[in-house]
């Protein structure tokens, strides 16, 4: 018996292992990531270990450039303003209505693509020329979105929507589609460039610049820094770090530590508690999604300290903390309006209007002067403040709110 | 008390590492704290030793506490009104998948490693289906309270944990607990000497969903809503029960010393993070404890007994 059950614990071990493991893929750095250079020396003395292998400086360069352009188009409509954009002739995909609109959505399984996923459905609802909106899941599986992107061209879809679970296993995918159907790709990108047009937000480089720039504004020089990371190994993810680790290195103060949450609230929690009583103090955190940040601000409420400079996210939750608790904070953003764009871009493509190739949205950054525009009370703490969905039907009830 | 006397040495031990690199440790807000936050473990791995004890396993905790908090996020959303229905049904719902568990592991005779596995995937599996991955509404500040306040200086998931360990020790006195170990030592022997196993075991399964409520309503409270609250909590329960020198397959072990590997795990970790050790390594420090103490009872044990016979 007492063998039996040993055996059984070692393979329960290796099952559930086995099972997270699956269930975050990401994408492994391409080749050209690996040509990022290591001028960052140096910064050992700083605490922010080595830079990542997905830090890719090209890119990182382009996403700072960004951040300091002006978009074009009106300020009121975000989703429709574009960054740079370089514009293509879409004349030949031209037809008279009414349309089908296919989605192959990766997932919905955060309150990120929740949201995400209700803007989308209520700006499709606006325009009566879509008469038809097909929309498969693929429930963050590679593979059943590649079966459904191919589901989707065989279906008479007139303009094909594709939010890639990752970059390159569903690059064949969408190059297969390209020549049947006009594609429109946003949030993570294909290594190819077939679609018509590609929509995304500023990127992860310009999120974790601007989160640790507001740290190093705020935090006096030697101040200890606290980084909270998700997981490590997710591209979206390690371009944040990599962004924050650049600017940390050319400043004063001290990252003491750099943790992984999972991107839990009581881990997250017990995380901070320790740093508070292993340094005494910690002068700001960075961190590299909002989800956790009420629970970090609680630990040091808990403590019986106060709350140092810290970033969040739009989140509801956070705002609210942030509000109330006059915190001194920031939260850059990942905008759930660019779920609109897509929509907006497929129409445009269908009766032959240009659109920018690469659809660059902005991507602001909630600070205390606009923090009031964003805080939206009798939304839910998971809901995201940067839906732009607040003048479309059904708002508040839709996103699970009250008015 | 002489068996757990060993995990009293390596706590002590451990609390005085932390105390050398951390002064403040020994101070009472701090080690109350370390108390607070230990506290869900260490009702989890009394609720586990219960199971373990009778010869069986429960991994279905984890999950269960998962879902239980996220339960109660949605069917209270932020109304205090709210907050003590769901808190019973929280522990309703609890007993009731210890009772699924105990039934179908007892009566069915699927082996329980089996059965509460399935039922850590079928917890983990509804619970993704119904939130799609992102818990909604909210739990009340009366909620909260309990994993976060306090009755004066002391927190009340220590005072929680206090009246839980009480309860534990008496149970383990009573003739409940001597049926119990006798059902886990030699089920045979014990059904033949009139004890009914297949109810002691699912009422200890019954503890254990009971302990998974308890805790969840800690951690629910301690850090708010989250979807991955309870995971890996199921390895951390039955490490923290190893640890304490309870026998993986049953019959042997003491709950003071169950609830003492939890606090030594909680320790452990505490120092490694003292250290500046990455919170990455907890999961191997747990393999190592797993198959170190299990491979120690193994070589220990039939000498003991052999010493015992002659």
């Amino acid at each position: 018996m007492r063998s039996y059950s040993r055996r059984l614990l070692a393979s329960a071990a290796l099952a559930v292992l086995t099972l997270s493991a699956a269930a975050c893929t990401s994408d492994k750095p391409g080749p050209s990531a690996s040509a990022a250079p290591a001028g960052s020396t140096g910064s050992e003395d700083k605490g922010t270990g080595a830079q990542s292998k997905f830090f890719v400086q090209a890119d990182y360069d382009a996403q700072m450039a960004m951040r300091r352009a002006q978009p074009t188009g009106s300020p009121d409509k975000p989703w429709e303003q574009s960054i740079d954009p370089q514009f293509v002739d879409t004349a030949k995909y031209k037809k008279a209505g009414p349309y089908h609109l296919c989605f192959s959505n990766a997932a919905v399984n955060n309150p990120w693509r929740q949201v995400g996923w209700k803007t989308m459905q209520a700006e499709v609802a606006l325009h009566k020329e879509i008469t038809k909106f097909t929309a498969l899941d693929a429930e963050g599986k590679d593979d059943k979105q590649i079966s459904d992107i191919a589901e989707l061209t065989g279906k008479g879809c007139d303009a094909l929507i594709v939010s890639p679970n990752t970059t390159a296993t569903l690059t064949p995918a969408v190059s297969g589609a390209c020549p049947k159907v006009p594609v429109i790709v946003f949030d993570r990108g294909v290594q190819t460039d077939c679609p018509v047009t590609f929509i995304k937000p500023i990127g992860g480089y310009a999120f974790g610049a601007a989160a640790a720039e507001f740290l190093i504004d705020k935090v006096p020089p030697g101040g200890k820094i606290l980084a909270l990371r998700i997981l490590p190994g997710v591209d979206v993810l390690e371009t944040r770090w990599s962004a924050a680790k650049v600017a940390f290195d050319k400043s004063d103060l001290k990252v003491v530590g750099v943790e992984f949450t999972d991107g839990d609230a009581a881990k997250t929690k017990s995380v901070v508690s320790d740093y508070i009583q292993r340094y005494g103090k910690i002068d700001g955190v960075w961190m590299d999604a909002g989800a956790t940040a009420v629970a970090a601000v609680e630990a040091f409420e808990d403590a019986g300290q106060p709350v140092p400079p810290i970033n969040g996210e739009d989140q509801q939750d956070f705002l609210k903390k942030w509000s109330d608790a006059k915190l001194t904070a920031v939260a850059p953003t990942y905008p759930t309006y660019q779920w609109r764009t897509p929509v907006i871009a497929a129409l445009k493509i269908l009766k032959g209007e240009q659109v920018p190739k690469v659809w660059n949205l902005p991507q602001p950054t909630i600070t205390q002067e606009n923090l009031a525009t964003y805080l939206k009370p009798g939304m839910p703490p998971l809901h995201y403040a940067l839906c732009g969905c607040e003048n479309l039907p059904g708002y508040p009830q839709k996103w699970g709110g009250t008015s | 008390m002489r068996r757990a006397l060993p995990i009293f040495v390596v706590l002590a031990g451990l609390l005085v590492a932390i105390a050398i690199a951390n002064p403040y440790f020994l101070e009472p807000p701090a080690f109350l704290a370390f108390v607070k936050r230990a506290a869900p473990l260490v009702i989890l791995a009394a609720g586990q030793y219960f199971v373990i004890v009778s010869g069986e396993f429960d991994l279905s905790v984890g999950s269960l506490i998962t879902a239980e908090v996220v339960i109660a996020a949605r069917l209270i959303d932020g109304s205090a009104a709210a907050t003590w229905p769901v808190l019973a049904l929280l522990i309703v719902l609890g007993l009731l998948t210890g009772l699924v568990n105990g039934t179908v592991t007892t009566l069915l005779r699927v082996p329980s490693f089996i059965t509460t596995l399935g039922m850590l995937l079928i917890l983990s599996g509804a619970i993704f289906l119904w939130t799609g991955g992102a818990p909604r509404g909210a739990l009340s500040p009366q909620f909260r309270e309990l994993g976060r306040g306090s009755l004066g200086p002391v927190p009340w998931s220590v005072l929680i944990l206090a009246a839980v360990a009480a309860a534990a020790i008496c149970a383990m006195r009573a003739g409940f607990g001597h049926t119990l170990i006798a059902a886990g030592d030699n089920d045979r022997a014990a059904a033949l000497s009139g004890v009914r196993v297949a109810r002691v075991r699912t009422v200890a399964f019954m503890i254990s969903g009971l302990s998974a409520a308890v805790a969840a309503i800690l951690l629910g409270g301690f850090a708010g809503v989250s979807a991955q609250v309870g995971q890996g909590l199921e390895f951390q329960a039955i490490t923290a029960v190893v640890l304490g020198g309870v026998a993986l397959g049953g019959g042997r072990g003491s709950v003071v010393a169950a609830m003492a590997g939890a606090f030594t795990l909680e320790a452990l970790f505490t120092l490694l993070n003292l250290y500046g050790i990455s919170g990455a390594v907890e999961p191997a420090v747990q393999g190592v404890i797993i198959i170190a103490a299990v491979a120690l009872g193994a070589v220990s044990l039939p000498r003991r007994r052999a010493a015992a016979a002659s």
